[in-house]
């Protein structure tokens, strides 16, 4: 079935365990957005949401780090990191082994990818979700591109992955979404935290929106330390989902660049041109 | 240095609750397990994040570690501010790519 929805988000800890350094109606918009996303998810009638995160040395490290991943199990479990610092639950995700299976097999015959049958989700997954289906209760298939280990993974080739798991979506008759999280300019975790290069943040969404495939992959990744920290090296996930549907513009539903979350809170979506009927 | 070691007890921490708990009953008897320099075990033992972030840890290995020996957010940030002053940039890993 033609790919349902495609959309990217933030995933930065602190818009949930840092709340309340931000005003009510300011974090509320935010919040709002991300949930309209949840929203467009289940309009869709997706039955499954695919979440391609920046994973953040939680499942895979440099003795073995993969460039791609995906997650094939039944379920998973999250957030691995500790509960009272993330303010979320631990808890038990839904997945969906048996399509897990069939996409992977079919983003293969374009991109090598390794599949796991086992993820703990951090941040990355979890933040999202919180907004998305704050239940926990829609089944998810995790993927993960390495924006984290250098050497990581090349822009082209987070935007051919992005290829491969369309023609994938397309290919199974199941209603597929996806979703993007990352950062666009950020220095998370380091003493910097809080810094925001908004006007890198625009141009970069502008061309996100534009779908400008050649401006997209133009970044280096100096050049992207640089100016939008090592958080930047996120924009990966987003350039994979441009790479979904090329022939499609992206709208910004969200963007305010809040320091204490630390990051330029996004979403905003693809505008997909083939609509099938639920 | 081996920052790779460094690394890898932090993510194996972060991964595992049971080793947390060993590590908070007997934090030498994990570090004998790896790879590490006399600076490094100092750091992990004072604890010293600071120190640990001059020394290369990846922040998303090191806000959890901060996070388990006790440290607010607010305190790990200002341990990383505390330890570049006090021992200057970054030495390895991903934040010394460039010179800020
Ligand atoms: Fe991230």
């Amino acid at each position: 079935m033609p790919l349902v929805f495609a959309g990217i988000g933030s995933h930065a800890p602190g818009i949930v365990n840092r709340a309340e350094r931000v005003e009510e109606e300011r974090r509320e918009a935010f919040y709002d957005a991300y949930r309209r996303m949840g929203q467009a998810i289940r309009d869709a009638k997706a039955d499954v949401l695919i979440v391609i995160a920046a994973e953040h040395f939680a499942n895979f490290f440099m003795n073995n780090m993969p460039a791609f991943a995906m997650g094939m199990a039944d379920y998973y479990e999250g957030p691995i990191e500790d509960e009272a610092w993330m303010r979320i639950a631990r808890r038990k995700i839904p997945g969906n082994r048996d399509l897990s299976e069939r996409l992977i097999a079919r983003v293969m015959e374009e991109t090598d990818v390794s599949y796991c049958e086992e993820w703990k989700f951090d941040h990355g997954i979890m933040v999202p979700l919180n907004f998305l289906t704050p239940d926990y209760d829609f089944p998810v298939i995790p993927a993960n591109i390495n924006c984290q280990g250098p050497p990581l993974t090349p822009l082209h080739r987070a935007w051919a992955f992005g290829q491969a798991l369309r023609h994938a979506a397309d290919a199974v008759p199941e209603r597929v979404a996806v979703v993007g999280t990352g950062g666009i300019s950020h220095w998370p975790a380091t003493p910097n935290s809080g810094k925001i290069n908004e006007a890198w943040d625009r141009d970069f969404l502008a061309r996100w929106q534009k779908n400008d495939k050649a401006a997209l992959l133009s970044y280096t990744d100096t050049d992207t330390y640089r100016d939008a920290g090592q958080g930047g090296f996120e924009i990966r996930t987003f350039i994979a989902i441009a790479g979904l549907a090329p022939e499609a513009s992206g709208e910004i539903w969200h963007y305010d660049a809040i320091p204490p979350f630390a990051v330029g809170c996004t979403v905003g979506a693809l505008t997909l041109k083939q609509t099938i009927a639920a | 240095m081996s920052l790779y070691y460094l690394q890898k007890l932090l993510y194996n921490l972060n991964r595992e609750p049971a080793l947390q708990a060993r590590f908070k009953a007997d934090r030498a008897s994990v570090l004998a397990d790896y790879d590490l320099t006399a600076e490094e075990l100092k750091a992990l033992t004072d604890p010293d994040v600071g120190l640990l972030y001059v020394l290369g840890v990846n922040g998303q290995l090191l806000m959890h570690y901060a996070a388990l020996v006790g440290q607010s957010w607010d305190e790990y940030i200002a341990a990383m501010r505390a330890g570049v002053k006090q021992y200057g940039p970054v030495r390895a890993g991903i934040y010394a790519m460039v010179d800020e």
